[in-house]
């Protein structure tokens, strides 16, 4: 990690108020669509990056290898064949954490700073903290991490934090060899994405646009679509993507619930103890105990 | 490339045909992306399959493969039909107005002076009309019937937007769209760019399809122009130079014809291959042929060469027969070859006809394979089951495996597709043992040579005279290597016309090919490079990517083969006044005095356009040909043949010729025209073709790349797989007459089937890059199922288009 604490912005499980003191530019990736030819050398730029080298798969049918998100495949190319009034079209979506802004997988996460978010928007798993349960799965509307059969740790794209934190562009934008990849400010992302989309549109996209979905808070990672009124046209880009109500019930309302119900059992031993005294526990107890715990 | 890849940027409609620019090239497809963006430009793929290219393009339409010309022929007519010609280009650049021999005819599928026992055209009737003083004659309203003009119209005539689709499967209504998309650019002031690869190449009628295109460029007036262009992508990041050294039997370096048996002296030899002008005034660059020559011989043969010796003519090995990639392994076939040296080169995966050429390497008595990597080729004798079935107990081949570096564990210079030669330096020591190309040639030639001086031999004069200078003998230094290409002055070379003005001191190096003598004062192992490294030092080191002309010339980076020029027929890019046709993007202009601007200028710099010297000085008339006099054995005019392997009775374009079926020129061995596979047996168009997540055979052994595309496929549409009970990811049988592979079967709806000559046509893909070496799953070699022919010019198999049946595995 070659982020400074005063840098994070959200922890999960973590109650204590995160430090403000420095101003930070939000980032975010751009990925058009329109330009990108599906060469997979971000997914290549992925893995030697981040020095991670998934099992060597099978072809199962598709172009997509490999064929799903793994906790060494941070990224994958989703290739979809789709007719439109007679004519076809190869909608390519590179795949992989959307990083948003209102992160599901950390309100999820029940280990305090297994997941963080930075000022700058990146959401990134501290894998060192993770307790392998799980939640940031069910959390993730985007249907991103994955846990690890070796380790039982959740992993996802990091947006080349360490990169970024050094002022460089994560790898694959500094692969893309067509240059559909774009890495900056998420206002000037959004202004770039304009004018793609005015191009897309004079060449025939009435409907193209900018996958920025708003359930989440927007979006770190954003897409220029040919079709954005159809998101789910590119395989199953949700169309109006939201944390999982269970999510929202766990972390949302319930929690300042939770909070009283706790602060209540304290108050309620606070009482106990000044109008009963301590608790006592008699010798022979401990002694028992003690013997009971005492190896073999 | 006519032009270079930066220049994709300045085309207003870029054509993707013949390649898969996106998938085979996505680097310099960057250009593409930024023509879009930028400059607005449209995009438009044609292809038997829907690609990566087509995935990001304007409009697609699909084609049947091997049915190029047809289409092209199709555009032509289009053109001619509808006027969208450049008619000023045309006639004062190309030959349009020049006059053919009285005898040329086309009848019936075949050109006139058609041999059929020798399947060889004697081009007599294919020539000009010449006049008293041996210039061409011709008629400037265009209306003569044996005028070029004429004679193109009345042959593309045939080419209805009906025959088109008829022939090519491609629906009518998206063929004339895209002649509408290609026409818009006979404007002045719009250009095209086609971007090509080995999906024109690799057919028997291969240098046809890029003739075609060629035609095309020049009716619309694109040659020349920034943005326009015929340009080639070259499959390999240095391909385009090897063809440059020659390594191809029918050229020395820089494409001089090389000596054949009836050569007998260099007198004969050089003056069949330097041509008189065929109009006034032109500049008829290749009259310089013995400059370059005599140049060679001295940097091959140094003082060993002198004029009372013929400059060593003697000692050049004189072709006897073809040395091309099949007829060499035809001959290992027929036993004729005792060893054979592979350098860089995996033939039993990249050769058609696998078992042929398995046969062949069984019947030599050595070979040595020269490779980073452990290829098929090296081990084509071990037995890897159902993907390599052997005995080795039967090969009685001694194989020799020398391990060598690769490009990043050593300097050296690539030159890419737009010609830019750039220098590159080693990155990295190579592995273990493994030694660069140069010490192991280097090596070999050191042991070579004193045997030969200790034994004596057969013919050791070439071998014991071969100039060697470098300072360690057994380890020549790729900067003393690309020092001998450029060349040095050996005496003062002197201005032709101010004797006592000296352009270059002996010992020299010289500036530029224009300094080049026959006389034997100058030294040049390669003319088109002369000037790569001058008395400046080695310029393609340069690395300046500044652009002062906004058009993507840079100069400064790198150096481009021939001095430095960045588009090819530049002159072309301008009227006959030296005014640019588009001023936004000129890339030179006459300014009065001389010719100059964002460019180094094709065209004698003092030219002043009064004196009609025309922009395609490579060629005696000084003009691009239409109609092709010579050079192309198969006819001056492009025709479209179906392939040698055709799912069709038979050639539609003339139904009842026979002879006119496939490529009448193109050459057939015994034995193979017999095994060419018929419809009824082998029903579907089979077409080979590369994969973005690999190069070649290489990347095989690289995880990375296998684990994005970790497994041999096939693919097939949707109505072929319904027809034959395959799902997507089930196991299928590919036959052709010459063997099977079994792969996965991906069912794709980007493979259509197409409505050709009253019938279905369905087309089965096969990427190449498997084999029984690598980290991916291990898998058949792809050519195993190809034939054995290839394009009459080039002799470039026919991968490309072939028949193949599928069944469930």
């Amino acid at each position: 990690m070659v982020w400074q604490s005063l840098d994070i912005r959200r922890r999960s499980a973590t109650t204590t108020p995160m430090p403000q003191a420095r101003e930070a530019v939000e980032v975010a990736k751009l990925i058009d669509i329109s330009q990108c030819i599906g060469c997979k050398a971000c997914q290549v730029a992925c893995m030697e990056w981040n020095d991670l080298r998934q099992e060597v798969g099978y072809c199962v049918g598709v172009y997509d290898n490999p064929p799903d998100l793994t906790a060494k495949a941070w990224t994958v190319m989703r290739f979809t064949e789709m007719e439109n009034d007679g004519r076809l079209e190869w909608l390519i979506r590179k795949d992989g954490c959307m990083h948003c802004q209102d992160p599901g997988c950390l309100k999820a996460c029940p280990a305090p700073g297994a997941i963080v978010q930075y000022a700058n928007g990146i959401v990134e798993f501290h894998q060192e903290h993770c307790i392998g349960c799980g939640y940031c799965l069910t959390g993730c509307p985007f249907n991103i991490p994955r846990l690890s059969d070796q380790d039982h740790k959740a992993y996802k794209c990091t947006l080349c934090s360490d990169r970024v934190a050094v002022g460089q562009v994560p790898a694959c934008i500094k692969t893309c060899p067509t240059g559909a990849l774009h890495f900056g400010s998420k206002e000037d992302m959004k202004e770039h994405a304009e004018q793609r989309i005015a191009d897309l549109q004079s060449r025939g996209f009435a409907n193209a646009g900018l996958y920025d979905p708003p359930g989440v808070g927007g979006t770190h990672v954003m897409y220029v679509l040919q079709h954005a009124d159809h998101p789910e046209w590119y395989a199953g880009l949700p169309q109006d993507p939201a944390i999982s109500p269970l999510v929202e019930v766990w972390k949302g309302w319930t929690k300042p619930l939770a909070i009283g119900v706790m602060a209540a059992g304290v108050l309620a031993s606070l009482i106990h103890y000044v109008m009963k005294g301590p608790n006592e526990i008699s010798k022979e107890t401990e002694k028992e105990v003690e013997n009971e715990t005492r190896p073999e | 490339m006519t032009n270079h890849w930066v220049d994709i940027k300045n085309a207003d409609l870029v054509l993707v045909m013949g390649g898969n620019a996106a998938e085979a090239h996505p680097c310099g497809f960057k250009w593409v992306v930024e023509a879009k963006a930028s400059r607005k430009a449209k995009l438009v793929v044609v292809d038997p399959r829907f690609t990566r290219s087509a995935a990001v393009s304007d409009f697609y339409a699909p084609i049947r493969a091997g049915s190029d010309i047809a289409f092209l022929g199709g555009v032509i007519h289009y053109l001619l039909a509808n006027d969208k010609i450049h008619h000023e280009y045309v006639k004062a650049f190309t030959n349009a107005a020049f006059l053919i021999n009285e005898g040329f005819q086309f009848e019936d599928g075949l050109f006139s002076g058609y041999d059929a026992a020798k399947r060889k055209y004697d081009p007599a009737t294919w020539q000009y009309q010449l006049d008293g003083q041996g210039f061409v004659k011709i008629d400037e309203t265009l209306q003569s019937p044996n005028c070029v003009f004429q004679i193109m119209k009345r042959h593309y005539a045939r080419y209805t937007p009906e025959v088109v689709s008829q022939v090519t499967g491609t629906p009518r209504a998206d063929f004339l769209k895209i002649c509408e998309m290609i026409a818009d650019t006979a404007a002045p002031d719009r250009t095209m760019t086609i971007c090509y690869a080995l999906g024109w190449t690799q057919h028997t009628v291969g240098s046809q399809n890029i003739r075609t295109m060629a035609m095309i460029q020049l009716l619309l007036g694109n040659m020349g122009m920034a943005g326009g262009g015929v340009n080639a992508l070259r499959g390999h990041a240095n391909v385009q130079g090897i063809t440059d050294q020659c390594l191809y039997s029918e050229v020395l370096p820089g494409y001089l014809s090389a000596p054949a048996d009836a050569d007998k002296t260099r007198q004969e030899y050089l003056a069949k291959r330097t041509p008189k002008p065929l109009r006034p005034n032109q500049m008829n660059f290749p009259q310089n042929f013995p400059k370059w020559h005599t140049s060679l011989m001295k940097s091959w043969y140094g003082s060993a060469a002198t004029a009372e010796n013929q400059f060593c003519y003697d000692w050049l090995p004189k072709k006897d027969a073809a040395y091309d990639v099949l007829a060499l392994f035809e001959r290992m076939h027929q036993g004729k070859m005792n060893g054979f040296f592979c350098q860089g080169f995996n033939p039993l995966a990249s050769v058609s006809h696998k078992a042929k050429v398995s046969a062949g390497l069984a019947k030599l008595k050595y070979l040595v394979v020269i490779d980073p990597l452990a290829t098929e080729t090296a081990e084509f004798w071990k037995d890897y089951g159902e993907f390599n079935p052997a005995d080795p107990a039967a090969i009685q081949t001694e194989v020799f495996r020398l391990p060598s570096t690769c490009f990043a564990e050593q300097d050296g210079s690539f030159t890419n597709s737009g010609r830019v030669i750039q220098w590159h330096w080693k990155a990295a020591d190579g592995p273990g043992e493994a030694r660069s190309d140069l010490d192991i040639v280097g090596g070999l030639f050191a042991r070579l040579r004193a045997l030969y001086a200790k034994d004596g031999g057969a013919f050791p004069d070439p071998v014991l005279g071969l100039a060697w200078p470098y300072r360690i003998p057994r380890r020549p230094h790729p900067e003393e290597i690309a020092m001998e290409i450029n060349g040095k002055a050996l005496a003062d070379v002197t201005d032709p016309k101010d004797p006592t003005k000296v352009l270059a001191k002996a010992g020299e190096q010289l500036a530029g090919f224009a300094q080049l003598r026959d006389d034997g004062s100058t030294a040049s192992g390669n003319w088109i490079y002369c000037g790569m490294w001058s008395q400046a030092g080695n310029l393609t080191a340069r690395r300046d990517p500044a652009d002062l002309t906004g058009l993507g010339q840079t100069l400064n980076w790198g150096f481009a083969w021939p001095a430095n020029r960045r588009i090819l027929y530049n002159r072309a890019s301008c009227d006959l006044a030296g005014k640019p046709w588009d001023p936004s993007r000129a890339v030179i202009k006459w300014d009065g005095a001389k010719w100059g601007g964002n460019d180094i200028p094709d065209m004698r710099p003092d030219a002043r356009p009064e004196e009609g010297v025309m922009p395609f000085i490579m060629n005696p008339e000084g003009v691009a040909r239409l109609f092709a006099p010579e050079r192309m054995v198969d006819g001056p005019l492009p025709e479209h043949y179906e392939p040698f392997e055709t799912p069709l009775d038979g050639n539609p374009m003339h139904p009842n010729n026979p002879k006119a079926v496939s490529n009448p020129a193109a050459r057939v061995y015994p034995g193979d025209l017999e095994s060419f596979a018929k419809a009824k047996d082998f029903p579907y168009v089979a077409t080979t073709y590369r994969l973005v997540e690999h190069f070649h055979f290489w990347t095989k052994h690289s995880l990375l790349n296998a684990i994005t595309q970790p497994q041999q496929f096939v693919e097939i549409g949707e109505e072929l797989a319904r027809e034959k009970g395959i799902a997507n990811g089930d196991r299928v049988r590919v036959r052709s007459t010459r063997g099977q592979i079994v792969a996965v079967a991906v069912v794709t709806k980007r493979l259509r089937t197409l409505e050709v000559d009253g019938r279905k046509i369905h087309t089965v893909g096969m990427p190449i890059h498997w084999g029984f070496r690598g980290v991916t799953h291990p898998g058949y070699i792809t050519n195993t199922l190809t034939p054995f022919v290839g394009d009459a010019n080039s002799q470039t198999p026919e991968f490309k288009a072939f028949l193949v049946n599928i069944e469930k595995a």
